[in-house]
């Protein structure tokens, strides 16, 4: 489990009874929790679960149907462009533009969140040294292997110094030993005060949250440590208690 | 400001670094250029005619010379009978005839006017029209020869005479261009991103990795498209008959017989198509840059083929629209069965062969 | 016979610059379910491709069934069962409609191997009207395996079946699987979550187009070189940290709640005299216990050696 801040820090994410509805659907159902600074807050929930269309309300991305929520300190219906100022999103889906350099990511991705040429020169290198890519700074995006592309991504989703960063599915299918690496990334991030939101299939990798919610049916049907989960629900691991609450579900969507 | 310029930036890294549509960006210009620089031209030159001289006089012969001098006529053949003449016209070798009857110049020198006969083939309107107003300004300007001042002594009228569509109407000639457009653009368009849409969704390697042999899943995707592709015709052709006047005077039967020969190579290339590409948007560019170009330009009912430089006219003789405008307009228009047609249905017929057979062999059993 | 033989399979894309299979031979024997464990880009999907005759292979050779896959792959077509990687069946057709066309394809129909797919097509029946695009991952799962099996074919491939499906939806379609084996199906299994790789009867550990590994699940476990310790303590990031800079560990890894450490073979009371250090360091609530490694350990343990040069055992 890893380690954030004591329990009652700074507020950045704060939602009242958030809801989303498409016609009669609800995806999200009255949703309440809070997220404190520099913590590592694990979203979990099988697909379908309403886990996407939560994600992007809290983005900035989708208004809401009902119900109040404040990112970084920002209204969810009001500010919505301020939001987006201030925080950095990373999915499987979409990364980083595949025939560009690395370089001319950063650069890109930079350039878009206002960084200074300065800052830029100077992240760059921090960026490529830490990630050690000096070699393929040059080469296309699209030649990398996946790991090294999903490490890239975070970075480049962190450049800008956000209060908090969304991370969507952000290992899946990766190498053991990068998606350890990947974590030890998020790590680094939550000590110098980014709050990293991450959803994830990988049981263990709940561990390494400091809380975690588990959606079920467009409802959070559990939220607490991963220590305090297992022993609410008797289990040895996460996925023990994944299980228990998602056998139930009656949603199993896409 | 400085996040717009980055935009900027990575927009033409884009652009750049995607030979295809670089190609298309210069390509293309330079190809559409070249092109219109060449075919389109409003003169018409080099047109084949026939002359018919009866009467072998000093009159006659000196407007055949001039006739012969100009750039815009070519005298085919002196042709004698009236019969070998209608001939001409059916085989479309020649678009104006113009005959000077046996008692030219006797009526010139006793009744001080004579009538030099054209006639003109009116399934290309446009072309009739210009022609005709060529042979008028050559007679005229004869007449303004002889008697350079004042009024002439005697008159040398045109009598002209349109053939196959006297009423001029514009419809004869676009229709089977359109027919002829349509067919290749759909057929060759939905074929090849039927094809292709199975591979981009993968169940074209389910289907491979079964008994169903592909070429079968090649034939049943046709199949559909064949049908819609005749009830396509099928409302043009209806459309034009009874909205634009188009004439029909020939065998619907052979139409939809020639048609299908023309489908069925159409098809043919929108597999052709479909195997060079593993993308629908790539198949769809490809479909229609690849035959809207060439169809526009050489099938002849845009611009006449016979005013392009020969290199163009060759190139024309590939496009299987060319040859199918030729039947379309012989059959609807000038009501002329198989006998006369036979040599471009041929043709026709040997063109889908041949892609049918180059299409198949490169179909991919295998994903790469 | 083997059912599935591979030989020295190599695969090249790009023109030869991009090798995604690198020297590959395997067998799975009649009736084995037989998983080839990877991450993306280890080459699982270029393997199936080519025992499914999908791809050539650019050196080796593969048989199925007895068959070759360059000469008669017209032979294999006719007798394998197909999942590939992304949904593949027809989205605008229903449960029934696709099934049934899958089953004509393969010259047979739904009735007559419908004993075999009957536990499963009942979980997706009561949505058979439904057009298959409008499904839930776990359902489309369900239907394309039951499409892959409806000719019942003597071998079944299933190329990542599990990938962006939900963790229930997983663990339901590996019982499908093991009660198939029952069937005397041999089906060959790809998928990049080590935790499934325990559902298997053999394993193959693959990265970067190279196997490293094919035993049982229990092998692998067992060949594990050392002894594997699980610990924590109240500051888990910061353990991390120390148990590099410690230099007293061989090797340190996350894993969940604990952190897997090896220690070097030679060294004495390695355990005591790292629990005194974290102390020193300010950790409280150390706890270390000796585990049997899981096969995602025995997966990084054999990474490392491919790196260092050890080699593939």
């Amino acid at each position: 489990m890893a380690t954030g801040p004591s329990n009652m820090g700074e507020v950045v994410i704060k939602t009242d009874k958030l809801t989303k509805r498409f016609g009669d659907f609800i995806a999200t159902n009255e949703i309440t929790f809070d997220v404190y600074k520099g913590e590592i807050f694990g979203f979990l929930g099988a697909n379908g679960a309403g886990k996407t269309t939560a994600m992007r309300m809290l983005c900035g991305l989708s208004t809401p149907s009902s119900g109040s929520a404040t990112i970084a300190g920002f209204d969810v219906y009001k500010e919505t462009e301020s939001i987006k100022k201030n925080i950095g999103y990373m999915s499987q889906k979409f990364s980083l533009y595949e025939d560009l350099t690395v370089i001319e990511n950063i650069t890109f991705f930079g350039g878009i969140y206002g960084l200074s040429d300065k800052q830029l020169k100077e992240k760059t290198e921090q960026l490529i040294e830490q990630l050690g890519m000096k070699s393929e700074a040059k080469k296309l995006v699209g030649s990398l292997p996946l790991g090294w592309k999903q490490k890239l991504s975070f970075s480049v989703a962190i450049l800008h110094e956000p209060k908090i960063v969304f991370l969507d599915e952000p290992t899946g299918g990766v190498d053991p030993v990068t998606r350890r690496q990947f974590w030890d990334l998020i790590y680094d991030a939550s000590a110098r005060g980014i709050t990293i939101f991450v959803t994830t299939h990988y049981m263990d990798e709940a561990e390494y949250c400091n809380r975690l919610s588990m959606m079920v049916d467009g409802v959070i049907k559990a939220l607490d440590t991963p220590t305090n989960l297992k022993k609410q629900f008797s289990a040895d691991s996460m996925d023990q208690v994944f299980f228990e609450l998602a056998r139930g579900a009656k949603r199993k969507g896409d | 400001m400085k996040q717009f310029i980055s935009f900027v930036r990575k927009e033409f890294y884009h652009v750049f670094r995607d030979s295809k549509t670089l190609l298309m960006l210069f390509g293309l210009p330079i190809v559409l250029i070249t092109l219109f620089g060449f075919a389109l031209t409003n003169e018409i030159k080099n047109s084949k005619i026939v002359v018919c001289d009866y009467a072998k006089d000093d009159a006659s012969q000196r407007i055949i010379d001039k006739i012969q001098t100009t750039e815009n006529f070519q005298i085919e053949k002196a042709l004698m009978s009236h019969r070998q003449i209608e001939e001409a016209f059916k085989s479309g070798i020649i678009k104006l005839a113009v005959i000077f009857p046996a008692n030219f110049n006797n009526d010139l020198l006793h009744t001080n006017q004579a009538q030099v006969q054209v006639i003109a083939d009116a399934s290309d309107p446009n072309t009739a029209s210009t022609l005709t107003s060529y042979i008028n300004n050559i007679v005229q300007d004869y007449q303004n020869e002889i008697s350079p001042s004042g009024p002439a002594p005697y008159q040398i009228t045109t009598e002209t005479r349109m053939i196959y569509n006297p009423a001029l109407k514009g419809a004869t000639n676009f229709v089977p261009g359109v027919m002829a457009l349509i067919l290749m653009l759909v057929c060759v368009l939905m074929t090849s991103v039927s094809i292709v849409r199975e591979k981009e969704k993968g169940t074209m390697e389910v289907l491979l990795v079964s008994p169903f042999s592909p070429f079968l899943v090649i034939v049943t995707k046709a199949i559909p498209y064949f049908l819609l592709s005749l009830i396509n015709l099928t409302v043009i052709l209806l459309m034009s008959v009874f909205f634009l006047e188009m004439p029909f005077n020939g065998s619907v039967l052979l139409l939809y017989l020639e048609s299908s020969i023309l489908i069925i190579t159409c098809l043919a290339l929108g597999l052709l198509i479909s195997n060079s590409t593993d993308s629908q948007q790539s198949a769809m560019l490809i479909s229609l840059m690849g035959m809207l170009i060439p169809v526009m330009m050489f099938t002849g009912f845009l611009f006449p083929l016979e005013n392009m430089p020969m290199v163009l006219q060759w190139i024309a003789n590939i496009i299987p629209s060319k040859w199918y405008y030729i039947i379309v307009k012989s059959i609807m228009i000038k009501g002329l069965g198989i006998a006369s047609i036979w040599k471009e249905t041929l043709i026709l017929t040997g063109m889908a062969i041949f892609l049918l057979i180059v299409s198949f062999k490169r179909f991919k059993i295998r994903l790469a | 016979m083997s059912d599935v033989i591979l030989t020295n399979l190599k695969k090249t894309y790009n023109d030869n610059t991009v090798v995604a299979v690198d020297n590959v031979s395997l067998s799975v024997e009649k009736g084995e379910l037989f998983g080839l464990i990877g991450p993306d880009g280890a080459g699982k999907t270029s393997i199936f491709r080519v025992l499914t005759t999908l791809l050539l292979p650019d050196g080796g050779t593969a048989s199925v069934n007895g068959f070759d896959v360059v000469k008669d792959y017209k032979k294999i077509r006719n007798s394998v069962g197909y999942m590939p990687g992304k949904f593949s069946l027809y989205q605008d057709l229903t449960v029934e409609e696709n099934l049934k066309f899958f089953a004509t394809v393969f010259n047979t129909s739904i009735e007559e191997n419908y004993n075999l797919i009957k536990d499963i097509y009942v979980q997706i029946e009561p949505f058979k009207t439904r057009r298959a695009g409008k499904l839930s991952g776990g359902m489309k799962q369900k239907l394309a395996l039951c499409c892959a099996l409806i000719h019942k074919p003597s071998v079944l491939f299933l190329d990542e079946p599990t990938t962006g499906v939900d963790t229930v939806s997983r663990k339901e379609f590996w019982e499908m699987l093991k009660r198939l084996k029952e069937q005397n199906i041999t089906i060959l299994v790809s998928t990049p979550y080590m935790d499934e790789a325990t559902l298997c009867e053999r394993i193959a550990l693959i990265q970067d187009g190279k196997i490293m590994s094919i035993e049982t699940p229990a092998n692998i476990i067992k060949q594990y070189p050392d002894e594997l310790y699980a610990i924590k303590s109240n500051n888990m990031s910061l353990l991390l940290k120390e148990l590099r800079e410690s230099g007293m560990v061989q090797s340190f890894n996350s894993f969940g709640e604990y952190h897997h450490i090896t220690f070097d073979r030679e060294a004495e009371d390695s355990q005591g005299k790292l629990i005194e250090y974290l102390k020193n360091k300010g950790h409280t609530d150390v706890e270390i216990k000796g585990v049997t490694p899981t096969i995602e350990d025995c997966f990084i343990q054999l990474m490392k050696n491919k790196i260092n040069g050890h080699g593939p055992k």
